[in-house]
């Protein structure tokens, strides 16, 4: 398996076989001695070069967040033979889409839907274990559309509203 | 002896309450919100009994269905933990009403205490040190003004029921008071239906320490040390630790004589915190009582070796308390972090859900109070606080160092935590100092988050999210044997290995 992974700033390509009782795993074309044992979900023990790492790893849209020591890193992880991950991105340039911060409840809307608002402008209160958290406009503009109702449950990441 | 306690609370805490009862061979009574059904406490406890809606008002904070699942169960005496409704007097008289114990003070000493002002004019009369101030709500605008100029700019104006943060103004000059005020007044009415705001000299930079007390019913009252809770986020603790690195026995000694004071004068029964505002100069001034057991209590069954929740049960059941003020030592040094389900990159917003892993510590000197496991999903209607780690060594830097290896281990993954502040805090050449307020916390969250990134520890996450990927589906899922080799690859577990083990488990 080949895989690109990117940090910030820099790019790998790391390359893993599987191999009887363990891994040959080379990283920029480079050998490295590494092997993995799933401890439980989530959970690594990996060995790089006779060091040992207990590694916790959650997975996220086109890639993995990695924690180990006290550290943790966001990395995206492409197949380069894959045409998946290389489509999308660049979104419909007029409209902004408001989304939950945070996972509770839509405990006020404060605009109705064809209404003008500023940029900062205040749309709805989601609140969670007793905070609220005013959702705020993106940008100057209009309420296209609400999508939710008042007492709503929501999650992260849901789409609250269109703003355009 | 009591032969059945309910619990009128919910996670860590009510965990905390039903082992205490369990080591105590007493019958424990758990009640439920419809979220709650798969929780700890309940999991735990001998009886469980279902009282509502998620909304705490329909369920936790419900006097009459507490009451009836009391009477329902037999039980014969209420710990109501702390928060809902530990401080309402108003449940404290109807549980005396209903003939069933309740765990704390009597009805009459927490509504002495429940007023801030009030409770400062029996303590003037008791000789507690205050911060200079009105000890009456404010009754205008003029009169704030009078008294403002007579103690000095900048002071604090809060609310006389509050708490948490809620209510409070800090005025640095006379042109914003007016403003600050009304403030303050539609906060406080918002927040507990009453609008009374009084006004106090702000001590700049202080350290928050407060005294804990216990008291039977007999009329003996001993303190137990402080506890040092300066370090707050929106005037919430964080850490906690006692003792207080800036208090010698000399000073423990005085804040100690001063608390028992306050509690005689409130004629107060059963486990109690007296907190103080501590200037630079280590004046100490009263701030509150607080008519409960704390958040916080471990660190001070840490250093004292008692049990606080078995003594509260004692004296709530009529024992005279078994030692005296000369027999508590204070041994070692214990440093508590309140994990909350906090989203560190959204300005510490909660962050309920599902907890995807957990993975806990152990070893010397480390405890855990949690009301979480693996698999269960934070609902979003309650407090954010998940567990409480507490660390605790012969020395305060011992505790420091067990519970920096102890937050290594620690990792809560599928929700968002507070853990990486601990790890900032403990890392922290000014916290290790022990110089620190109440200002601390804002400060040190104001600096970019620093990202000392090796390239050798980025190459091992690299590799790291590589071998995840590889694995694929079968990295997030309960993986076979693991006490062999590195896993074989691509080798799925047999169907008839896995019927086999599905069938042990059933049997088993």
């Amino acid at each position: 398996m080949i895989y690109d992974i990117a940090t910030g700033e820099k790019k790998y390509r790391l390359e893993l076989d599987r191999l009887i009782g363990g891994w040959s795993c080379r990283l920029n074309g480079r050998n490295v001695e590494a092997d993995a044992v799933l401890v439980r979900p989530g959970v690594l023990s990996l060995r790089v070069a006779d060091r040992s790492y207990e590694v916790k790893g959650e997975r996220l849209a086109g890639g993995w967040k990695i924690w180990f020591g006290e550290e943790s890193f966001d990395l995206e992880v492409r197949d380069p033979r894959s045409l998946r991950g290389r489509v999308r991105s660049g979104d419909e340039s007029g409209a902004r889409k408001l989304r939950a911060p945070m996972p509770g409840k839509v405990v006020r809307i404060l605009v109705a839907e064809g209404s003008e608002v500023e940029a900062g402008a205040g749309i709805m209160v989601v609140e969670a274990m007793k905070m609220q958290n005013e959702v705020k406009s993106p940008k100057k503009g209009n309420i296209r559309k609400i999508l939710v109702s008042q007492d709503a449950a929501v999650n992260a990441g849901d789409v609250l509203a269109i703003v355009e | 002896m009591f032969k059945k306690i309910l619990i009128a609370n919910r996670g860590e805490i009510a965990v905390r309450v039903i082992r205490a009862c369990r080591e105590m061979d007493i019958a424990s009574v758990a009640v439920y919100s419809d979220v709650d059904r798969a929780s700890s406490h309940v999991r735990r406890a001998d009886e469980a009994y279902p009282i509502g809606a998620a909304a705490s008002s329909e369920s936790y904070l419900n006097i009459e269905k507490i009451l009836d699942v009391g009477k329902r169960s037999y039980a014969d005496a209420i710990h109501p933990g702390y928060g809902f409704l530990s401080e309402n007097a108003q449940f404290a008289q109807a549980c005396a009403d209903a003939g069933v114990k309740f765990i704390g003070p009597t009805a009459a000493a927490m509504q002495a205490m429940g007023s801030k002002t009030k409770a400062r004019q029996a303590m003037e009369l008791a000789g507690v040190p205050f911060v200079p101030g009105t000890s009456k709500g404010l009754e205008s605008l003029g009169q704030a003004e009078e008294v403002a100029g007579r103690i000095g700019y900048p002071i604090m104006l809060k609310a006389a029921a509050g708490g948490g943060g809620k209510g409070m103004r800090l005025v640095h000059a006379r042109e914003d008071l007016k403003a600050a005020l009304e403030a303050a007044r539609s906060e406080a009415e918002r927040a507990f239906g009453d609008g009374e705001v009084y006004v106090e000299k702000a001590i700049v930079n202080p350290r928050h320490i407060e005294m804990q007390v216990l008291a039977d019913e007999h009329g003996s009252t001993v303190y137990l040390g402080e506890r040092e809770c300066s370090l707050q986020r929106r005037h919430q603790k964080v850490l906690e630790e006692a003792p207080s690195p800036v208090v010698d026995a000399e000073m423990r000694r005085r804040m100690g004589e001063v608390a028992v004071r306050v509690a005689r004068a409130a004629g107060y029964t059963n486990a109690g915190t007296v907190e103080f505002l501590v200037d630079q100069q280590k004046n100490f001034y009263f701030l509150e009582m607080n008519t409960r057991l704390q958040v916080e209590h471990p660190v001070t069954e840490q250093v004292t070796g008692l049990d606080l929740v078995q003594l509260q049960i004692r004296i709530a059941a009529g024992e005279k308390l078994p030692f005296a003020q000369d027999d508590i030592n204070i041994r070692g040094h214990a440093i508590e972090c309140r994990v909350y389900a906090e989203d560190p990159g959204n300005n510490y917003m909660p962050s309920p859900g599902r907890i995807a892993t957990l993975l806990e510590p152990a070893g010397p000197g480390i405890r855990i109070d949690s009301g979480v496991y693996e698999g269960w999903t934070v609902p979003m209607d309650y407090d954010p606080l998940l567990a409480k780690l507490i660390g605790y060594g012969e020395s305060r830097e011992q505790a420091i160092g067990r519970l920096s290896r102890a937050l290594s281990e620690y990792f809560v993954g599928g929700i968002k935590t507070n853990l990486g502040l601990f790890r900032r805090i403990l890392a922290d050449a000014e916290f290790r100092a022990a110089k620190f307020d109440t200002g601390f916390l804002d400060r040190m969250t104001q600096h970019t988050e620093p990202s000392p990134m090796s390239t050798h520890a980025e190459e091992v996450a690299v590799i790291a999210a590589g071998m995840f990927a590889a694995l694929g589906g079968a990295s997030m899922e309960t993986p076979g044997a693991v006490n062999g080799a590195p896993n074989a690859p691509g080798k799925p577990a047999s169907n008839w290995k896995t019927a086999g083990r599905n069938e042990a488990l059933r049997s088993g």
